[in-house]
């Protein structure tokens, strides 16, 4: 019965991964640079939650709005201060150490404001646990929340780029930024887009993870949004299937890892999986395969 | 062929110019430290800024030289940074003249370096931009993580490894735990000197810059330029991306001998070997100039001394670095900017003065 | 004269497209041979199996009597062909030069040691490397631009020096992909005499895609024609050129 404990708290943790992976991937997809900051924008909105809620004692869910609201204008602004300027740079390294600086930004400015001791999240999941096969699968409301979370995303977010003109200029820029551009669709606005949902997402998942393992710290963004990463691309960068994929896939990996091989050793599981997987498929599980012409 | 000695006279002098800053730089700090002009912090630094340096110029040679992206360098200093501590410690009472010790075990933290590098290059050097960046993070994720597991001790039987504890080492009772697993080892011999320090910087630009300028740099530099013209022209592709890859490797294996024998207790943390030491790494290479060995050794002092330079600023330095640092990428690359100094540049302007004239 | 590239009823697929199919070709040593045909017809493909690029799904390819089916672009160069691209390739952060000594690579030799410790072999070598690329960049003019970074040549001198650098790598065939694309009517007429000194001079044997009919009829000696990646027509230029079905292909209907 454990084994199903530790799959669902794996799918858990993976639906938390793949919330965050959305971000990872659509950005890719669309201004194809790596956002190292984006984890720390989940760290953002996990601390505007923390403030608005623990210290404030607002209702959790005008304090999860909140955080939804700062980190889309959080995500809007750094694009258009910090990676705009550089989209034409001679070298796409520019940006991602754009990127690293913009991180350590955000941490450090989370640092000053609420120092470095580590913060216990209040979690803000009022459901109450499920209990299974006479009490020996207990689901937490956490899990369950996570859960739902991911799946209303996903559809959410496919419906919105299927079906509507702002989702399909999305992936008219993605494929092509000039001749979007002069099929008349915004690329400055549509790249904007993006990045606020990509980063309202992220305040989502900021939400979710702290719930879940409720310690906040200014650098608890860090490895989550490196892991959320290494789900992208094993999933296939710039796919959004590929990113749930990957997510799930990772999540289960690393609690199984931790349950049954060691717990010290479930990170470097992680990414031997993804090394295996990319030496396998070099462009991820649903990655496009890319061919130089010559 | 008179355009062609103009040019290798150039790389001549372009070279020299490169060692003769560090050797400036060597005799100015010694004569600080002789004067007593120069803060005991200052001082701790020494060591590690020679350190950084190495680690820059060796990644620029896999990403600027090479022109492909790693974010798992670190992982290689911690490789060359754990065999040398390892060996200094097993060879402290066999070895007793301390120089010969430290030569010794620069030697051996290359080499295992340089073979990992190797090892991991092989499957993954066809990966291509960015899938190649997430592996190499990823390995060097792995590789801090399996040092954290390691247990190695030694008796009179011999040398016993476990990766479970210590107490599964089964050592007997006069046995001694070298590699502890995540306390690491403590009581390398403390071998490493700014004199030395610097000696490596000079053998490592030499190496990097050497390389750079001969048959097989030329072939490294194809590949980056353009993969399939190399091909095309009967360079081996999968040859000079692994030479290049495992060479940058093998000088960072020797930039963690230097950094391990600095310090008392060596232990792998997320802040010394983790993917955030590859990313400041890469940092000095991509602020310094991309395939510019200069700018990254300068990018790297600069760097390393702005926090502790802005130490008085106590909570604000590292959030001044990071705005410097963004400032510093927005005004070295953004085409608008870049632009916007050559309109404004002092030769531009002297041209115009002089034109009017 | 003997023959020096023989081609036996090659052809790939790309899933379900048949791009080129059963294809055959012999060049003579020392022919300028041009193929030539309308866009998308399978020109470049045919370059790409005979370089390695793509593996054949079926036929033979052999050169100077060495079967050279399937193997890798390296070992390929090293048998003896070298390409231009239709889309300039070249090294564009070296220098013209470096350009021309990266394709002397396999030909003058030194070991990793000896070239970063500067042994005497390193001078040496290095000297004969420079003497031998300077009188290539001298055939195509290039010796007064030896120090620029090939990125900074123009359009033209790009492309005489994509032929120089294949050039250095010995080739017993030389494959040249468009070489006068983007240029103008002078620069062709000049182009087209380099080319012939090439043949004339360094021995060569040339095989070129062009869709210049004045530079084709102008130099090429025998003239493949693809269509549909299937040969239309092959044989003398003049007769070729003047057989209808090419003319229709060309012209349409």
């Amino acid at each position: 019965m454990s084994f199903i404990s530790y799959l669902i708290n794996g799918i858990s943790l993976g639906s938390v991964y793949a919330i965050i992976a959305l971000g990872y991937t659509m950005v890719y997809g669309i201004a194809k640079m790596l956002n190292f900051a984006h984890g720390d924008v989940i760290m953002v909105g996990a601390f505007t939650i923390f403030y608005a809620v623990s210290m404030q004692g607002l209702p959790p869910l005008l304090g999860i709005l909140l955080a939804v609201v700062l980190c889309t204008v959080l995500g809007i602004a750094i694009e258009y201060v910090a990676y705009r300027p550089l989209r034409q740079a001679a070298s796409s390294l520019a940006v991602l150490i754009t990127a690293i600086g913009v991180s350590y930004l955000l941490q450090n400015l989370a640092l000053l404001i609420f120092g470095a001791n580590t913060k216990a999240f209040t979690s803000v999941v009022t459901i109450p646990a499920v209990k299974l096969a006479d009490g020996q699968v207990t689901i937490s409301g956490e899990t369950i929340v996570t859960i739902i979370c991911c799946i209303v995303i996903m559809i959410g977010l496919t419906v919105f780029i299927n079906k509507t003109k702002a989702g399909q200029a999305m992936l008219a820029v993605s494929e092509d930024k000039g001749a979007a551009q002069l099929m008349g669709i915004n690329v400055n606005a549509t790249i904007s887009l993006t990045f606020a949902i990509g980063s309202a997402l992220a305040a989502i998942a900021g939400m979710l993870l702290c719930s879940a393992y409720p310690s906040l710290t200014p650098y608890t963004g860090s490895m989550p949004g490196i892991k959320a990463f290494v789900a992208a691309v094993f999933g296939g960068i710039g796919s959004i299937p590929g990113a749930l994929i990957g997510g799930i896939a990772l999540g289960i990996i690393e609690i199984l890892g931790k349950a049954y091989i060691s717990s010290q050793m479930a990170d470097a599981i992680v990414f031997l999986v993804l090394i295996i997987v990319l030496l396998v498929k070099p462009t991820g599980i649903l990655g496009k395969k890319i061919q130089e012409k010559v | 062929m008179k355009t062609d000695k103009i040019k290798l006279n150039k790389n001549f002098r372009e070279n020299i110019l490169t060692y003769g800053i560090v050797i400036l730089a060597y005799i100015v700090i010694q004569i600080m430290i002789g004067t007593g002009n120069i803060s005991s912090l200052m001082q701790g630094l020494l060591v590690p800024l020679c350190t950084y340096v190495i680690l820059a110029v060796s990644l620029n040679l896999t990403v600027g030289i090479l022109g492909e992206l790693s974010l798992g360098h670190a992982g290689f200093m911690c490789v060359g940074a754990f065999a040398g501590a390892f060996f200094s410690k097993c060879m402290k009472d066999v070895i007793t003249v301390g120089l010969l010790r430290f030569i010794l075990a620069i030697l051996i933290g290359g080499i295992c370096a340089a073979l990992i590098g190797f090892l991991i290059g092989m499957p993954v050097l066809r990966l291509k931009g960015d899938y190649l960046a997430i592996v190499t993070l990823a390995f060097g994720e792995i590789i801090k993580n399996v040092v954290n597991v390691l247990y190695i001790g030694k008796d009179s039987k011999g040398i016993h490894f476990s990766m479970k504890d210590s107490l599964s080492l089964g050592l007997e009772e006069e046995g001694e735990v070298i590699i502890n697993g995540a306390q690491g080892i403590t009581g390398t011999p403390k071998d490493s000197t700014f004199t030395i320090g610097i000696i490596l910087i000079l053998l490592t630009l030499f190496i990097v810059l050497n390389l750079i300028n001969s048959r097989d740099g030329r072939a490294i530099m194809s590949i980056r330029d353009n993969l399939i013209a190399a091909e095309s022209i009967g360079i081996n592709v999968t040859k000079y991306k692994l030479m290049a890859f495992s060479v940058s490797a093998a000088l960072a294996g020797v930039a963690g001998v230097l950094y391990s024998h600095n310090l008392n207790s060596l232990m792998a943390t997320p802040k010394n070997f983790g993917y955030n030491m590859s990313i400041m790494i890469l940092v000095f290479v991509v602020l310094g100039g991309i395939g510019n060995i200069r700018g990254s050794m300068i990018a790297a002092v600069v760097l390393t001394l702005l926090p502790e330079l802005l130490r008085g600023l106590n909570n604000y330095r590292m959030l001044i670095y990071a705005i410097v640092l963004i400032i510093m990428m927005l005004f070295n690359w953004s085409p608008k900017l870049i632009e916007l100094r050559k309109r404004f540049s002092p030769k531009r302007l002297l041209k115009k003065t002089r034109e009017v004239q | 004269m003997a023959v020096l590239l023989e081609i036996k009823n090659l052809g790939i697929s790309f899933g379900g497209l048949r791009a080129v199919d059963d294809f055959e070709l012999s060049v003579k040593k020392g022919q300028l041979y041009g193929l030539i045909g309308p866009n998308g017809a399978g020109k470049t493909t045919v370059f790409n199996l005979l370089t390695g690029v793509y593996k054949p799904s079926e036929g033979i390819i052999t050169l100077d009597g060495v079967n050279i089916t399937g193997l890798k672009t390296i070992e390929i160069n090293k048998a003896g062909i070298a390409r231009t691209f239709q889309n300039i390739r070249l090294f564009k952060d070296l220098t013209v030069l470096d350009n021309v000594k990266a394709g002397l690579h396999n030909h003058y030799k030194y070991s990793t040691i000896e070239g970063i410790l500067r042994l005497p072999k390193y001078f040496k070598t290095e000297a004969a490397m420079n003497e031998r690329a300077m009188e290539l960049l001298k055939v195509f003019e290039l010796d007064g631009e030896a120090s620029y970074l090939a990125a900074n040549l123009p359009y033209g001198k790009q492309r005489k020096l994509e032929i120089a650098r294949a050039l250095a790598t010995g080739p017993k065939i030389l494959l040249l992909d468009e070489p006068a694309a983007g240029m103008n009517p002078n620069e062709t007429i000049e182009l087209m005499n380099t080319i012939r000194f090439v043949r004339d001079n360094f021995d060569m044997t040339i095989l070129l895609i062009e869709h210049d009919m004045k530079l084709v009829s102008g130099i090429c000696e025998e003239l493949t024609v693809l269509n549909f990646g299937r040969i239309l027509a092959q044989g003398k230029t003049g007769d070729v050129l003047s057989d209808p079905q090419v003319i229709t292909a060309y012209l349409g209907e």
